[in-house]
This record gives structure tokens, C-alpha cells and sequence, in this order.
């Protein structure tokens, strides 16, 4: 065989789901030493591509070659066998299970018929170790961040000798030290030979890491191109499957309606805000061992962002004021009245609404329909003998569907069928379905493509438009910045700082957590 | 109901197909079978057998259909109808010339209290303390026997209430009269959680409990009513056993019910895991298990080996709604096409 010839070649991929193409035609080339990253919006087809290479699905035309013979691994199982090593985009390891067991699942050390528990905590240990994570290898993976847990099923496929490593979305819950330290490690794998297939929505993160990159759409194959030959706004445009000046004119737009939206605000404040009752006030709100008191503020139309790095409580002062958790101090007041919210539901009751970060285990209800879990949190507000008839649930998820662009064949679909960003719209539409005042929305552009995170962002600037709050939590401060109106800034677990005006902007937020705290 | 179609069409296509083979097999092979004759104005014969045999079941399984979808189980129904039918039976009482002790609607509303209330004690240890379903009702399973006994003074106690009869042996409009009983609850579920949103909450509780939670559904409430309710469902098929035999019997009564109660709601396509359920498959479901059993008592299969017959039987048509099973059968097939 020649030097040259792909370790992995996939030749007119088609897979179809009931309602959906997922894939027609698609071509894919993998080399040995290089990183090739996938890009697409969410429902391209990137998954379902990893998925038919993995062995989750079954193609339905076209053939697979690994270094030039044809395969077509039934399983996960079988795939890995063959050399082909998946850390998948959603977490799938078990939480309950100490990390060295989720590390050498399936693989552990036997001794007298038994597992041989020390080697176990040696080895995982070790594999741990080559991506210079410590931690102790004995408690039960849930009780580690989601960084870490990520570094831990990185670590469980990296320990196996693989030709191919596929990682999906591997950097959309880790902080910037980490996603170095991981690009160091993708490097030196290269080095070695590896072929490494890397998914990310991360544009950055492409231009950085990857050699060359495919480009999906809507299940459609739209080139292969050389990294460094494809200008960013290429690429963007290509995956929106928009001409370049249109999607130009796309971005002005946001930008003029914010600029709009921060004048009139502007305006309307200096008249109103004095008089008119916060929308939220919190005063010494905090949990021990969760987050310090905070003092917090939002009023109608406002968009107040959350910033601060991975682990620093944005997550847990959210789930506070949404009653998940319940604090131990402090007072909250909605319209300039007291409120006890002790569980989410006296949340909801009180006009809030909340999209967890973790959709597929807080968020989504995979077995029932996207009906259902549109209408849901509606349902349980109106009350559970209020039954909303169906044509009525229908017509109530018809019209989010459409304006918000969910791509659904139908309200009836099962929701487990949607990809990652789909979903994220589905979450938005079950709150939106309640008409809340103040909306909490934590990561909600984590893990989907461009295309949705500005879908997304035009939303949250359209609805503060109407006079909801919006309580807006992202890791990435650009985000931040180009949403909030004010910004609240966390570091270890409390409110270090708060940012309006002139000071919105990234290097100011970096700023204040460098030297507040 | 057009509300129940949706949710039933196709998932409802194995069970039935289970049931069809069960029925297609006796038609083969069972004389008489399926022969039905009219006696006295009421309709006698395998089938209508069945149907009477199958009731206690059924009614055990509407109950359960529903704990089953909070991903939750409880196994402590069998016993809760030996509590049912000896509180019934004590109430009553076994006076020879047929006089009850306490009017039959004082008993009866005793019964189903007292069923009732060990429903809320299951559903407080699940839904308020927390423990794991299958342990919370472990305890009314090993203890709901002792209760009973100490209804009944641990004796078998013979009813001789000729009205009473009527629930397990009696008929109308030339049915058996426990058939009414199971319709009438089985139409009140479908109708209470379809037309109300519980039947909602109860999947998404069950799908994924802290979704449900973030999306203000009081998960603990929902908890809580399901195995109260299967409670009550419980205490009504304790009634019927006690009224078919004229007798409550502590220690035998409802004996492993449980079993064939869950069977039939996973049977009827109803996933342990929670989440979708189908009451009308858990009925499906409670027919496999009671046609089976008739089949092979019809059959002169030796009392040694005819439980080891129905675990196979039972098997293969678990393995008959695998999708997976399904599947990996159907590709068997397509490769050997292609070999071929």
C-alpha cells in the first residue's frame, strides 16, 4: 500500500431515518497523522457519519475501507476491534462507577477470578497520567466536573491501541487549560501516526488543531478542503450553506438590532428604570458549599450575563435562583415581592424558566414526543387536571417549531431522534410555551453550530425586546458580551464582580477575574 | 377515545400477535376449544374461562402498568390481596346461615380501604423517604401475609354471604360479572390519565425523573399516587379472589400474583425502564399468561414440567417483542438469501 492512501476512506455514505435523510452521498477521507475535523450545523450529518463509522447505525448505501478493505462493523464493539476509538459527544460513561472502573470498563485487570483492584487503580492511574490528570482514581465519577469526566472517557478509549480516534465534540465543557493541555496530547498522537477525527462547533478550535477539514450539509457532502487554504468566513458560509455576502449581512443585522435594542433600552431606563420593580432581586442569596451570598438584579427586558470560568458557580447560582437548590441564606424578590421558591416548581409558578446545561440528562424527555416535551412545563403550570386538548398541543408546538426553526419532521417525532442543537430549540420551546418573565438559560449554545448559537442569540435579543429577563450563561465570553447588557462575574464559587457598559467586553471580564477574588 | 390511538397503534401489534399464535395453536390442536354453549342465559366455554380466570390479573396489572411507568415496581400486590380478601372475609363473616356481620358495602369499603392505605405506605418509603421501589414494597410483600393471617386468626375463613358471590361467580347479560368490574376500572384509568395531563407526568417522572423536577412537576406527588392506586387495583382483584372461592386464605390467597401481574404489563409492552405505557397491552398481556395456562392444563402437560413449558412459552414471546431480537432474525435471514 502506498504512504499516501487514506488509513479510512468512506465512499457515498447515504443513511435515512424515518422522516430524515441524514446522509446522501457523502465522501470522507481519514490519513494516518493527521487531525481531519468534521464541520457542519447541527443536523448535517456529522454524528450520524461517526455513528454509520462506529457501528451505532447502519448504512444504507455506500462502503467503508479501512487501509483498503472493506468493513462494516455491526457495534461499537466491533468498530473498536477494528481500531476505530469513540469518545462520543454525550458523555456516555457510568456516573456511579469509580473512575478507574470507567476507565478500563469491559478491560479490567482479573486476578483468582476476581478484578484485581489495585492493578485497576494502577492502570487507570497511568492512562490518566498520559493526560496529565491526577485525581484520585477511586471515587465515583460523579462526584468530578464535567471537565473532568470528559478527560476520563478521552483516557478510556485513548488506552486501547487504536488506529483511528474519533473524537466528538471532546472540548464543549472544558476550560481553556484543559482544551491546551488536550490539544497537546491530539499533537503528540498525531506525531505518532494516529489518524484523530475531531468534531467540534469551535471555529477556533478547527484552525487551531485540525490539517484538513470536510465540510457537511444538510447530509450533504460539500468539499474537503486543506485548513490552511479555507478562510473562516468560508467556512461558515459554507456550512450555513449561505453565499458569503448574505451571511455578511446576517451578522450586521444582529449587530444593528442590538445596537437598537441598546439605545432604546438605553432611553427607556433613564425614565423608567428608577420606579419600575426589579424584575429578580437577590440579596445574600447563597448556599453553603454551593456558592457564596450574591447580590443579584434583573429588570423586564434585560439581558444579565453569567461569566466566569468552568467551575466558578455560574451553574450553581442559577439552580439556586430556579429553587433547584435550595438556599440556605439570603431572600429573593420577583416584581418587588417576596418570594420562597424552594423547588423549581414554585419557580416556574413565580414566572422563571430554566434550560439545564446538561440537556440529555436535565432537559430532554428522549421517549416522548416533541409534542410532549414542548407542552410539558406548560402542562404542569396550567395544572394537571387542565388538560390541554391536542389539536390545541399541536397547533402550541407547531407554531415554536416554526419560529424557531426546529427541525422536526413532525410534532410526533420521539425526541431522541433530534440532534444536540434541535434539542437545545426544543428546551427553549417548552419555556417559551409558559410566556416566563424571566428566563435562565445555562449554556445554551454549548455544543451546536454557528448557525443555531446566532439563531439563538437573535432570540434572546428579540424576547428581552418584548420585556422578558434573560439570565444568560455561556462559556464563551464573546457571547457574553454580545448579548448582555450588564454581566455578572463569578470566580470560585462567588460574585466577584459586576461589568455595564463601556466595560462589556472580553478583556475586562478576563481582567476581573484575574485580579478580583 | 381518540386520544388513546396514537399512543397504542403498533405497540399493541406483538402482544396481540403473541396472543393470535396462543389461540391459532389451540385451534390446531385442543378440541373443543373454542366451543361455547349457552347455559341457563349464560354463555360458557374455554374462552369465557379464560377471560373470569384472567380477571384478578388484570386488575392487578392496571394498577401496576402504572408504577411500572415511574419506573418504579411494586411487588407487594400479591400479598395486598390476601390483606384485601381477609378483611373482606372477617367483616362479612362466617356465619353459615348466610348472614353477614357488617352490611356487604361496609365490608367491601373496608377492604379497599384498608388496600388502599397500604398503597400510601408503599408510595410514602418510595416517593418520601426514597428507598428503591422493589425494597420499599418487599416489606408489605413479606409482611402483608402476617397482616392478613392476622385478619383472618390465621385461619381459612368460608363465606357463606350468597350476594357477595356475585363478584367473582356471578354474570350479567350473559357475562361473568368480574369482566364489568375490570372494563369499568380499566375505562376509568384510560380515561383519567388521557384526558387529564397525569398520564403525562407519570411518563415523564418516569423517562427522566430530574427533567421532570426542573420542569416544575411534582414528581413525589405523582409517586405517591401511583402506588396508592395500585393499592386500590389490588384490593378490588382481592375481592374477586375472595368472592370466586367464597373463602380468604392468608397464606395462599393472590399467591404470586405479582409475577403474572408484571409479566402481563411487560408482555402488554410496558418497559420496566418507564416511560410509555399501554394499558389495554397489559390486558393483552394478562390473556397470554391466563390462555397459556389453560392451554396447558388443557394440554395434560405433567404437573412437574408445565411451569418449565410456560417459562419457555413466556420466553419466546418476550424474545417475539425484542426489537432488537427482531432484527438480528430478520438479518439471519437476509444473509442467508444472499449465500444463497
Amino acid at each position: 500500500m502506498p504512504a499516501d492512501a487514506p488509513v479510512l476512506e468512506m465512499r457515498k455514505i447515504s443513511k435515512v431515518f424515518p422522516g430524515v435523510r441524514a446522509l446522501s452521498g457523502v465522501d470522507f477521507r481519514l490519513f494516518r497523522g493527521e487531525v481531519h475535523a468534521i464541520m457542519g450545523q447541527n443536523g448535517a450529518g456529522k454524528s450520524t457519519l461517526v455513528k454509520v463509522l462506529t457501528g451505532v447505525h447502519k448504512h444504507d448505501a455506500g462502503e467503508i475501507l479501512l487501509e483498503g478493505k472493506a468493513i462494516r462493523p455491526d457495534s461499537p464493539f466491533a468498530a473498536q476491534k477494528l481500531g476505530i476509538s469513540t469518545v462520543y459527544q454525550e458523555i456516555n460513561l457510568c456516573p456511579n462507577l469509580s473512575v478507574a472502573e470507567n476507565v478500563l470498563i469491559g478491560r479490567q485487570p482479573m486476578r483468582f477470578g476476581g478484578i484485581h483492584w489495585k492493578e485497576l487503580n494502577r492502570k487507570a492511574e497511568e492512562a490518566l497520567g498520559r493526560l496529565n490528570v491526577s485525581i484520585d482514581v477511586t471515587q465515583t465519577l460523579s462526584s468530578y466536573s464535567l471537565a473532568i469526566q470528559q478527560m476520563v472517557a478521552i483516557a478510556r478509549v485513548l488506552d486501547v491501541s487504536s488506529r483511528i480516534l474519533i473524537l466528538d465534540e471532546p472540548t464543549s465543557s472544558l476550560d481553556e487549560a484543559e482544551v491546551e493541555r488536550l490539544f497537546g496530547l491530539i499533537g503528540r498522537l498525531r506525531e505518532q501516526g494516529l489518524a484523530i477525527l475531531f468534531i467540534t462547533h469551535f471555529l477556533d478550535q478547527t484552525y487551531r488543531i485540525s490539517d484538513r477539514i470536510t465540510v457537511l450539509q444538510n447530509g450533504l457532502f460539500c468539499g474537503e478542503y486543506r485548513t490552511a487554504e479555507l478562510p473562516k468566513l468560508d467556512l461558515i458560509a459554507k456550512m450555513l450553506g449561505k453565499e458569503l455576502s448574505e451571511f455578511r449581512y446576517a451578522t450586521e443585522l444582529a449587530a444593528r438590532r442590538k445596537e437598537e435594542a441598546a439605545t432604546r433600552r438605553k432611553e427607556e431606563a433613564a425614565t423608567a428604570r428608577k420606579e419600575a420593580p426589579n424584575l429578580l432581586r437577590a440579596r445574600r442569596l447563597g448556599l453553603h458549599g454551593s456558592i457564596a451570598p450574591f447580590d443579584l438584579d434583573l429588570g423586564e427586558g434585560e439581558v444579565l450575563g453569567l461569566a466566569g470560568l468552568l467551575g466558578s458557580g455560574r451553574t450553581e447560582m442559577a439552580k439556586l435562583i430556579f429553587g433547584i437548590d435550595r438556599a440556605d441564606q439570603g431572600e429573593v424578590q420577583v416584581r418587588g415581592t417576596q418570594a420562597n421558591i424552594t423547588s423549581p416548581r414554585a419557580a416556574m409558578m413565580a414566572g422563571m424558566g430554566f434550560c439545564s446545561e446538561d440537556r440529555k440528562n436535565e432537559g430532554v424527555f428522549g421517549e416522548l414526543t416533541v409534542r410532549e416535551n414542548i407542552i410539558l412545563a406548560l402542562q404542569v403550570r396550567k395544572g394537571m387536571l387542565k388538560f390541554i386538548p391536542l389539536a390545541k398541543q399541536r397547533e402550541i408546538a407547531d407554531k415554536l417549531i416554526a419560529s424557531l426553526r426546529i427541525k422536526t419532521p413532525s410534532t410526533e417525532n420521539e425526541a431522541l431522534q433530534l440532534s444536540g442543537g434541535t434539542l437545545q430549540k426544543v428546551m427553549l420551546a417548552r419555556w417559551l410555551a409558559t410566556n416566563p418573565a424571566l428566563l435562565i438559560l445555562d449554556e445554551p449554545t454549548r455544543g451546536i453550530d454557528v448557525g443555531a448559537k446566532l439563531e439563538i442569540m437573535e432570540l434572546i435579543l428579540n424576547l428581552s425586546r418584548q420585556g422578558m429577563g434573560v439570565l444568560f450563561i455561556s462559556s464563551e465570553f464573546e457571547e457574553v458580551v454580545r448579548c448582555s447588557d450588564r454581566i455578572a462575574v463569578l470566580k470560585d464559587h462567588s460574585k466577584i464582580g459586576e461589568l455595564s457598559g463601556q466595560d462589556l467586553d472580553e478583556r475586562k471580564i478576563m481582567r476581573t477575574i484575574a485580579e478580583g477574588g | 377515545m381518540p386520544s388513546l390511538r396514537p399512543m397504542t397503534r403498533g405497540k399493541l401489534v406483538w402482544p396481540l400477535a403473541a396472543l393470535g399464535c396462543l389461540l391459532l395453536f389451540n385451534f390446531f390442536f385442543t378440541p373443543n376449544f373454542f366451543h361455547m354453549e349457552v347455559k341457563g342465559g349464560h354463555l360458557y366455554g374455554n374462552l369465557i374461562d379464560i377471560l373470569k380466570n384472567a380477571a384478578p390479573i388484570m386488575l392487578l396489572a392496571i394498577g401496576l402498568t402504572l408504577v411500572i411507568a415511574t419506573h418504579g415496581i411494586d411487588i407487594s400486590v400479591g400479598s395486598v390481596v390476601a390483606i384485601s380478601a381477609g378483611v373482606v372475609a372477617i367483616l362479612l363473616g362466617g356465619d353459615l346461615a348466610g348472614q353477614p356481620r357488617y352490611p356487604m358495602a361496609v365490608a367491601i369499603g373496608a377492604a379497599l380501604l384498608v388496600s388502599t392505605a397500604a398503597g400510601v405506605w408503599n408510595g410514602m418509603l418510595v416517593a418520601r423517604i426514597g428507598m428503591q421501589p422493589i425494597i420499599a414494597t418487599m416489606i408489605l410483600f413479606v409482611a402483608g401475609r402476617g397482616i392478613a393471617m392476622v385478619f383472618t386468626n390465621a385461619m381459612v375463613i368460608w363465606l357463606y354471604v350468597k350476594p357477595f358471590a356475585i363478584l367473582g361467580q356471578g354474570y350479567l347479560l350473559g357475562l361473568p360479572f368480574s369482566l364489568y368490574v375490570v372494563a369499568a376500572l380499566l375505562l376509568l384509568t384510560a380515561l383519567v390519565t388521557r384526558r387529564t395531563a397525569i398520564g403525562l407526568f407519570i411518563e415523564a417522572v418516569g423517562i427522566n425523573p430530574t427533567a421532570a423536577r426542573f420542569s416544575g412537576i411534582n414528581a413525589g406527588n405523582v409517586l405517591l399516587a401511583v402506588y396508592t392506586f395500585s393499592g386500590f387495583c389490588a384490593g378490588v382483584s382481592g375481592l374477586i379472589v375472595c368472592s370466586t372461592v367464597m373463602s380468604a386464605d392468608g397464606n395462599n390467597a393472590g399467591n404470586l400474583f405479582e409475577l403474572d401481574a408484571i409479566l402481563a404489563v411487560v408482555l402488554g409492552g410496558t418497559s420496566l425502564n418507564g416511560g410509555k405505557f399501554y394499558l389495554l397491552g397489559s390486558m393483552i398481556g394478562a390473556l397470554i399468561i391466563q390462555t397459556l395456562t389453560t392451554t396447558i392444563y388443557a394440554f395434560n402437560v405433567a404437573p412437574e414440567i408445565s411451569q418449565v413449558v410456560k417459562a419457555l412459552v413466556v420466553y419466546a414471546v418476550s424474545l417475539l417483542q425484542s426489537e432488537k431480537f427482531r432484527a438480528r432474525v430478520a438479518a439471519v435471514f437476509a444473509s442467508g438469501r444472499v449465500a444463497a
